[in-house]
């Protein structure tokens, strides 16, 4: 096995223990409330940095609008979802349909939104994927979708305007997003789609696809002269990270009974892209890790809450100098090297001990 | 080498152009340009800096599309065709300025030569089909038989931005090699070695031209590989060719020698 | 009459615009990156002329000039501190880190000021003009927005073309090597044409907030990036494209906040940055660049 294939099934074995320890834990007793309601989203935002970085990290172009595609698939599956309550009565087969609507929703949103941003190059191209996620928000915020018992009722105005009988159940209410949702999430299905998204992203990686992006990601102009069609392989990418991020989307609209529009905005997509630069572009465990983490510990520092955000715009900036400004990396390593010493200093005799019981 | 000259008059042209030009803006960077590269043959394309070579590899790669003239490719007008569609219609090319994909290994840069050769989908990629398994097989072994004629293969799993200068550019070549093409266009393959590398250089230009039978075109100011391995000379100045004929004849040619003396006295 | 008032608002809006495009055209232009973290200066700015006015009651034209200190010393210390050190690094490291100045300053805004907006008084002691009889009323903003684009305009073209300085900037925008070999100190230029292009965002921010006089740590944030498409819109690098680009941009956004719908005048807004880039990347006044092989 090369070192790739090593690499892949590390992070699945990364994230079948964390699933383990997790469900020990549960079983224990030892996880509190507010840790178990972050399960799911911990999950969603591993398949959203993983897919983001699909982009970022190995197609090499920034998307700032990741969050729209899954404000696609969530609104998308919340609609699937509802329709199929009285027709479908197992639930994870109903949460597994929607996640796959919405997932095809979402990519083919990519589709439409790829085929303009991709002509684009560097800032030019961010800048409208950021454009793109405003406009999609915007409209989300006009939709008013219903269901009664002739059908889906759908308009862009206001929800009485639907037209619905009595009996109608409002599903998306322009603004307020969408209400009533019959929660369908549970972790154990967040894991499935964190290892399906896993499956999927490092496998395309490891093909002549992942390798044809990556090429381009290098060298646009030699990736053309050696029969490289761009456009495909810039496609292919975004559109296969915009169908995940429209899943982790379902996943987490199936998780809370309302969504609003709003919660997808700007700031979400920036913060999966915390995550991804924190993990190291084109990392994959690394963005996984470091979405975990970045959940996990403002958790547990409740108080420093305010200052969370706060924190995520220095990590962008320190790791951006550190990974691009030789004096930043060398200061980096010398305090990285300060660090190790002292702990060398610390654990030495404790492992001085557990060596000498050998 | 002697039976192939004597073979010259049944070469038929492989790659032609027709009043080639282009314009930046106002400046005429190349203008009526015509040669024409016979299958199976070494061609040298040289001219004081500046003189507008690599421009003319860029539109016979479509990097840049003429603004007149045409690009005959075995006998078929291409002004249709972009640079991928170039290529695949077998123009090959290095650059001046190296430009490997840095971050992938050594054989995934060759691989990506041979892209085009592998036939499996996103599907067959991400569920490992018996197709992905087969191709991928196929790959590495082209790939280090391609390797090969540059003894690259111990360098196989090295990343191509940590290769020494000289093996860059050797890969380069080899990656150009490995979209199969039928016209091989290299930028200055020998700049930046020393006299033994170049001559080594040399004698491999020979031997893929032999093994491939392919036609080779390369833009050189290392005067000695040039004369000593092109059998057509084209020289270009100021976007204009002076001059073309066999190594003898440029040698002899008093615009030639004029054009060069003139750039060697501003250099001196 | 509504036309003609929309007109003017239109007007006057993009002028803001427009101030607050010169910032991002002249950094792209001379140091080839997106500034992202321009819309936050200027809500920093802001937020100093409030204090300024409110706290302290100082004069409006002292706050003004306060703004303009506050966000040129602002725009010099990012650039030194967070783009200095990426010159020559890939435009997606220097992007990702420019998000992250303008979230820093977001949240430190949201930190040390509340997220409650503050009602930000005006800061222009000109009353406002009826005509016809008071069919068209021009609020005294309008009139000093319009007039300050003007003025800005005017002055920047001769500061650019005259001053030694401006035409070290223009060098540097052309190429930044030959620039160099030329003895143009390009350290210096690309930070005083941050410092340049900040001073004028604390006007614009002061401007902007007079005439909506709602102020928030994501005050800077929308009219930020829509002076950005402003500035693609007129040609990036092109000082009177960023004026052209500014009016044309504010009159779509009132416009269609008028007769199409509210809630989709940004959509509308981006949709024109989305279809000019794909139409004319260069923008309206821009010029062709090519991509050397």
């Amino acid at each position: 096995m090369n070192r790739g294939a090593v690499n892949s099934f590390v992070n699945y074995g990364l994230v079948l223990a964390f699933y383990l320890i997790v469900q020990i834990l549960r079983a224990n007793g030892d996880l509190s409330r507010a840790f178990q309601a972050q399960l799911v989203p911990i999950c969603v935002y591993i398949i959203m940095a993983i897919s983001l970085n699909l982009v970022v990290g190995i197609s090499g172009e920034l998307s700032l609008g990741h969050a729209a595609f899954m404000s696609v698939g969530a609104f998308t599956g919340v609609v699937v979802s509802t329709m199929l309550v009285d027709s479908v009565a197992s639930t994870p087969l109903r949460l597994a349909i929607s996640i796959l609507v919405g997932g095809i929703a979402a990519g083919i949103a990519g589709i439409f939104i790829g085929i303009p941003v991709l002509r684009l190059h560097g800032d030019y191209l961010a800048i409208v994927t950021l454009a793109f996620g405003e406009i999609i928000k915007n409209i989300l915020n006009t939709v008013y979708v219903g269901l009664d018992s002739t059908g889906l009722h759908y308009g862009m105005t206001s929800i009485n305007e639907l037209g619905m009988d009595s009996a109608g159940k409002t599903i998306i209410n322009g603004p307020m997003g969408a209400m009533g949702i019959d929660k369908a999430s549970t972790f154990t299905a967040a894991i499935i789609m964190v290892l399906i998204t896993l499956f999927a992203i490092q496998n395309m990686i490891r093909s002549r696809s992942g390798r044809a992006i990556m090429a381009i990601r290098d060298n646009r102009i030699a990736a053309e002269a050696s029969g490289l069609n761009v456009m495909k392989y810039k496609m292919m990418a975004f559109v296969t990270a915009a169908a995940f991020a429209g899943m982790a989307g379902v996943l987490y609209a199936l998780n809370y009974s309302t969504v609003v529009p709003k919660k997808f905005d700007f700031n979400t997509s920036i913060l999966v892209l915390v995550f991804v630069v924190l993990g190291g572009l084109g990392n994959l465990r690394g963005s996984m890790i470091a979405t975990a983490v970045l959940i996990i510990l403002p958790e547990m520092l409740r108080e420093y809450q305010l200052y969370r955000m706060l924190i995520y715009s220095i990590i962008l900036i320190v790791v951006m100098l550190i990974t691009n400004n030789e004096r930043a990396h060398a200061i980096k390593d010398r305090l990285v090297a300060i660090v190790e010493d002292y702990f060398k200093k610390i654990l030495a005799p404790i492992f001085r001990r557990k060596g000498g019981a050998k | 080498m002697g039976n192939q000259i004597e073979n010259k008059e049944e070469r038929i042209p492989i790659l032609e152009t027709v009043d080639l030009g282009i314009d930046f803006g106002g400046l005429t960077a190349v203008d009526n340009f015509n040669i024409s590269i016979k299958n199976v043959e070494i061609a040298g394309l040289i001219g004081p800096n500046g003189a507008g070579k690599t421009t003319v590899f860029n539109l016979l790669t479509k990097v840049y599309q003429p603004t007149r003239g045409k690009i005959l490719l075995g006998g078929k007008d291409t002004a249709s065709m972009n640079t991928v569609q170039m290529n695949r219609a077998g123009v090959a090319r290095t650059f001046q300025n190296i430009r490997l994909f840095d971050t992938l290994t050594v054989e995934e840069n060759v691989k990506i030569g041979l892209h085009n050769e592998i036939h499996y989908n996103w599907f067959d990629g991400v569920f490992r089909t018996a197709r992905y398994w087969k191709h991928e097989k196929y790959a590495h072994e082209r790939a280090m038989e391609l390797l090969s004629i540059f003894d690259m293969q111990g360098m196989a799993n090295q990343k191509a931005g940590s290769l020494p200068y000289g093996a860059q550019r050797r890969l380069e070549i080899v990656r150009a090699l490995g979209t199969n093409p039928s016209v091989l266009l290299l930028d200055e393959p020998a700049a930046g070695m020393n006299p033994s590398e170049t001559a080594e250089l040399m004698e491999n230009i020979r031997k893929i031209r032999d093994t491939f039978q392919i036609a080779i075109v390369l833009i050189e100011h290392d005067m000695s590989l040039v004369m000593n391995i092109c059998e057509e000379i084209a020289v270009l100045n100021y976007g204009k060719i002076i001059a073309k004929g066999t190594p003898e004849e440029i040698q002899a040619n008093p615009k030639v020698i004029e054009a060069y003396l003139g750039k060697q006295k501003e250099e001196a | 009459m509504s036309f003609l008032n929309y007109l003017i608002s239109g007007v006057s809006l993009g002028s803001i615009y427009a101030i607050i495009a010169l910032g991002y055209t002249m950094v792209y232009g001379i140091a080839k990156m997106l500034n992202f973290a321009h819309g936050d200066v200027i809500m920093i700015g802001t937020y100093f002329a409030y204090f300024a006015t409110t706290s302290h009651s100082l004069p409006p034209a002292i706050a003004v000039i306060a703004a303009m200190l506050c966000c040129t010393i602002l725009g010099v210390v990012i650039e030194f501190l967070a783009y200095r050190p990426l010159r020559g690094a890939t435009s997606l490291a220097v992007l990702i880190t420019a998000i992250g100045v303008s979230f820093f300053l977001q949240n430190f805004a949201l930190i040390r000021w509340g997220s409650s907006p503050k009602n930000f008084p005006s800061l222009v002691p000109f009353d406002k003009v009826s005509l016809f009889g008071g069919d068209l009323i021009i609020s005294g903003e309008a009139i000093t927005t319009m007039l300050a684009c003007i003025f800005v305009m005017i002055g920047l073209s001769f500061f650019i073309k005259k001053n030694k300085l401006g035409k070290a900037m223009r060098a540097v925008s052309e190429d930044r090597e030959a620039a160099q070999l030329m003895g143009i100190n390009v350290n210096y230029t690309i930070a005083m044409t941050f410092a340049i292009g900040s001073a004028l965002a604390g006007i614009a921010g002061v401007l902007l907030c007079s005439m909506y006089p709602t102020l928030s740590p994501t005050t800077g944030a929308m009219p930020g990036i829509k002076a950005f498409t402003a500035a693609v819109f007129g040609g990036i690098g092109s000082i009177p494209g960023a004026m052209l680009g500014g009016i044309l941009l504010g009159m779509i956004e009132i416009f269609s906040r008028a007769y199409i719908s509210t809630q989709l005048s940004d959509a509308i807004v981006f949709a024109v940055l989305i279809v000019v880039l794909l139409v004319r990347p260069t923008g309206l006044l821009g010029k062709k660049i090519r991509e050397k092989v």
